[in-house]
């Protein structure tokens, strides 16, 4: 076909943030991840945040049941998934709603006008039409009746009405990727590959598909189109991942480099089930996933496999890990290897099952009886969650005691480009299980690293027991004995705090010398505390940023860090969970920056609240 | 390699006790419970080390300690899910899975469903006591309601769960009875249940000599036990009584007990004992109570269905055989990429 552009102004942009939404059953998802991968195979930087309603289905038109998409793209390497839209496309007026205050001033707003009815209106709460009530002056509007449309482009397959106008996320998308100078090939190919037993749903995407790009080039409705350069990436091969993907991977990987089959016991819930289904995708790889009967018998079925030798793994949000509580004690008791996955949503209870939230730091550092310490590693970004999976399963196999990886809704279902890592330079994890003991086997006999040994089933002259009542030191058997108990408690601590001896020092982005202001977070607010430091930064502000990866043990060099700076900002999607920790561990006064709306900071808010800490007063938000 | 023969077994029962004291109380049920599958074991070609014993909480569940194997005493109900995990990954070790009425049907009452329906291949005991022993004494989901215990000084109020009907409803493979004073059969119906492909299911009446003793005396006394229990053999007419004279028939839709001569009742007038009966029918013979009916011990029933296990790993070498190992750096790279040039 040609793709050729009728000549128009082309204006070239160094980033765009576009956030397509419509009802849950209206194929967002499916558009902005089609943009999306269009964007990353041309070049650019990409972050994606996908925003969708925990109801599957919920009643069209209303505004619970609104599902959005939202795609960052530029010429340079980004970390977040975007402050203001820039572009919003809604293919309905409750998505108007739910989104427009998002919408920076003039921003582009595409409107499928055909579903601005009298009940869709009355649907979204709309007393007027927003389309006649001069509301929408601020924005560039772009009425477009993508319904009708797609019906007339379809009319030739004659199809039912309702099957033709399910294309119309086709056309809208064909009408952006015009806008934004993206071509149709990947979302041909992806239209072949997908609807592959269904001819008829191939030819409606395509012809929707096109139509909408031949709209934009013909109806002379779009004053500019608009490009956004190839980032100056590393060089290498890259793909798109998302965050539960990559912890999938890690843990194959990990799998993989130390030599044993993965077990994965889980129950599912949102939103961790995809490790779960992806896991289930690669059993070639000896991976054993057990869909157990719920949260405790997953993290049971975990201390079984790893007491019979391999890589154990559970995941789940929230609200399994209070279940699993006790069994992770058993398992700090027992010392038996295995991954604790928690995919943080919004809490308390069953609390905002798809949005996104850091505030389960507490739960997975003190939510056991006794003193029950556990190693805690949180990853960064989606691509992250790769190489924080993969160290989860290092540390636990290689010291014997189960750790919890963090991730949150907000990585796992974003995503980013990713530089293919070289499979053979991912390092070997040196796992080993004795096969004789000189004399009587002592199960509780710690290596320098306060290590006990893991001595598989099957293994002759090494039979023991293992259990959750109180050990005697080296020999393992039931023991009361309060001095043995102490010392238990302080021994288990012990190999602990010693693993910070292998983990990477933490290392400052901005002035490491110290400085006016550190910015300190975990987890998922790196990308945006990175980016707003770097901007803060070239506004010649004295800002710094230190991310904490591993929050227990801690790498040993942080408190000498934090003394560094005059003033200590933690930034956390929760009420202050980190801060409490270092303003309890290192008497340092720091302040707290959180945010609890299920959604991530915007560099914005972050970048408002270091200028506040280093008393400038902040710029208007422009546009 | 040698191989045992049957006039002179591979491993003594010392072979198989720990070092461990054992702690439970003088007189418990469970010294002749653990000696019996001490025995069992003892007969069998296998070496102590490709056995694994797990249990959860009670008095039970203490039982890994006094044996000189792989073991996890594990916490209160989650035995079954520990098990499962084990087998998955070790379907090579052995696994026997201990437990009582509390433990098992009480807390881990969902994970005891679970473990049977997938007929994950281990011997699951049952010691039913009819009581909570290690918290002192409250009556469990097996008492008899109206129980007076330090909990229900009015009695209790529940109704008992019966864990053989349990079993079958939830699918099980094998279904057994036992009695912990009645050794030699005990020690018959382990050893079936350790030659058992799936999960062996076997209920054995244990008496808390403390809190709840005599629980069982119907079927533990040997004065009148043979009056109140029937020995189920498969392909023998279900006779019962001191003097033999006594067995089950069918009668309409439900089974009663009659004396043979009485009535014009024969022997061949009894039902036949088949392991491979309808769940109705062993649902039936479960249902059994004392003292309106013997209580049926040995094995109820005994099918095959795939194990869990087995299928687990089946899936696997299946995706191998026809998808070939995993190839990391192919998994890592995915369908769709594109090459940035620095």
């Amino acid at each position: 076909m040609s793709t050729e552009v009728t000549p128009r102004r082309k204006e070239e942009l160094q980033e765009v943030t576009i956030r397509f939404a419509g009802d849950s059953g209206d194929g967002m998802q499916l558009t902005g991840t089609q943009f999306t991968n269009t964007a990353a195979v041309l070049g650019n930087d990409v972050s994606t945040l996908p925003d969708f309603p925990a109801e599957i289905r919920a009643p069209a038109g209303t505004t619970y049941g609104v599902s959005g998409f939202q795609i960052h793209f530029s010429s340079f390497d980004i970390h977040t998934p975007g402050d203001a839209v820039d572009a919003l496309v809604v293919m309905n007026p409750a998505a108007l709603k739910v989104n427009l205050e998002d919408l920076r001033e003039n921003g582009i707003l595409i409107i499928n006008e055909d579903s601005f009815t009298e009940q869709n209106l009355k649907l979204a709460g709309y007393a007027e039409n927003p389309l006649e009530d001069n509301s929408l002056t601020n924005y560039r509007v772009f009425r477009i009746p993508v319904t009708k449309a797609t019906l007339e482009a379809l009319e030739e397959l004659g199809m039912k009405g309702k099957d033709a106008a399910r294309s119309k996320n086709f056309y809208a998308l064909g009408v952006v990727l015009w806008l934004y100078n993206r071509p149709l090939e990947p979302t041909l190919d992806f239209i072949n590959k997908k609807f592959k037993n269904k001819p008829e749903a191939i030819k409606a995407n395509e012809r929707a598909l096109r139509a909408g790009w031949y709209f934009g080039e013909t109806a002379e409705f779009f004053t500019s189109t608009y490009d956004v350069p190839k980032a100056e990436l590393p060089a290498g091969q890259y793909r798109k991942i998302s965050g539960n993907e990559a912890l999938a991977y890690g843990l194959i990987a990990a799998a993989v480099k130390s030599g044993k089959p993965l077990f994965y016991g889980s129950y599912p819930i949102t939103p961790a089930s995809d490790i779960l289904h992806e896991l289930a995708k690669h059993k070639n790889f000896g991976v054993k996933t057990f869909q157990a009967e719920d949260e405790i018998a997953a993290v049971c079925s975990c201390i079984g496999a790893s007491f019979g030798g391999a890589l154990s793994v559970t995941g789940t949000s929230g609200p399994g890990i209070a279940l699993k509580a006790e069994a992770m004690g058993l398992g700090v008791m027992m010392e038996l290897p295995f991954v604790v996955v928690n995919v943080q949503r919004g809490g308390p209870s069953t609390g905002l099952p798809t949005k996104t939230e850091q505030s389960d730091l507490n739960q997975v550092l003190y939510g056991r009886n006794g003193e029950c310490p556990m190693p805690v590693i949180a990853a960064k970004s989606p691509s992250d969650c790769f190489h924080a999976a993969f160290e989860a399963c290092k540390i636990s196999m290689q010291h014997m005691v189960p750790v919890v990886l963090l991730t949150d809704a907000y990585l796992a279902n974003g995503a980013e480009p990713w530089n293919i890592p070289d499979a053979s330079l991912i390092p070997e994890i040196e796992i080993e299980h004795p096969t004789e003991w000189d004399g009587e086997f002592t199960p509780y006999r710690r290596d320098e690293r306060g290590v006990r040994p893991w001595a598989l089933p099957g293994t002759p002259g090494l039979q023991h027991r293992l259990g959750g009542l109180e050990k005697k030191n080296i020999t393992g058997g039931v023991n009361y004995d309060p001095d043995n108990h102490e010392l238990m408690i302080k021994l288990r601590q012990e190999k602990i705090d010693k693993i910070a001896d292998e983990i990477p020092p933490a290392t400052v982005t901005g002035n490491p010398e110290g400085g006016e202001l550190l910015i300190v977070t975990w987890g998922g607010p790196f990308g945006t505390a990175f980016a707003a430091t770097n901007r803060q930064r070239s506004k010649g502000r004295d800002v710094s940023h230190l991310h904490l990866r591993w929050l227990n043990p801690m790498p040993s060099n942080v408190e000498e860090i934090l003394r560094r700076y005059k003033k200590v900002i933690v930034a956390e999607i929760n009420m202050g969970q980190l801060i409490n920790i270092i303003r309890s561990k290192f008497l340092i006064d720091a302040k707290p920056l959180n945010k609890m709306k299920g959604r991530p900071f915007t560099i914005t808010e972050v970048e408002a609240a270091m200028e506040r800490e280093l008393g400038i007063p902040s710029e208007p938000i422009s546009s | 390699m040698s191989t045992a023969t049957p006039d002179k077994p591979k491993y003594t029962i010392k072979d198989f006790a720990s070092d461990q004291d054992v702690r439970w109380c003088p007189g418990c049920g469970d010294y002749s419970i653990l000696s019996a599958v001490k025995k069992v074991l003892a007969q069998r070609d296998r070496p102590p080390e490709e056995y694994c014993f797990i249990s959860g909480i009670g008095c039970s569940s203490r039982f890994p300690y006094y044996m000189n194997t792989y073991g996890l005493h594990t916490i209160h109900g989650r035995a079954p899910a520990v098990a499962t995990g084990m087998k998955i990954v070790r379907p090579d070790i052995e696994t026997w899975l201990i437990t009582g009425d509390g433990d098992g049907l009480s807390i881990g009452g969902n994970h005891f469903m679970h473990l049977i329906r997938r007929n994950v291949n281990l011997r699951l005991m049952l010691f039913n006591n009819r009581i909570y022993g290690l918290t002192k004494g409250q009556y469990s989901p097996t008492s008899e309601q109206n129980k007076r215990t330090k909990s229900t000084p009015m009695g209790s109020l529940d109704f008992p769960v019966d864990p053989l009907c349990l079993a079958i409803g939830a699918g099980a493979t094998f279904v057994a009875r036992g009695v912990d004073m009645h050794p030699k059969h005990l020690i018959e119906t382990l050893s079936r249940a350790a030659d058992h492909k799936g999960t062996a299911f076997v209920e054995i009446y244990q008496n808390c000599n403390i809190f709840n003793d005599g629980a069982f005396a119907h079927a533990q006394d040997r004065k009148v036990r043979s009056d109140n229990v029937i020995e189920l053999v498969h392909g023998e007419p279900m006779i019962y009584g001191a003097d033999l004279n006594r067995g089950i028939i069918r009668n309409g839709d439900h089974l009663e007990s009659v004396t043979i001569g009485e009535n014009g009742v024969t022997k061949d007038d009894l039902l036949v004992h088949d392991e491979t009966c309808p769940e109705t029918v062993a649902f039936s013979l479960a249902r059994m109570k004392y003292p309106d009916m013997p209580e049926p011990i040995g094995v109820i029933r005994a099918v095959d269905r795939p194990c869990y296990d087995d299928l687990v790993n089946e899936q696997v070498e299946h995706a191998v055989e026809t998808r070939g190992n995993g190839d990391l750096q192919k998994l890592l790279t995915g369908t769709e990429t594109w090459d940035v040039n620095g």
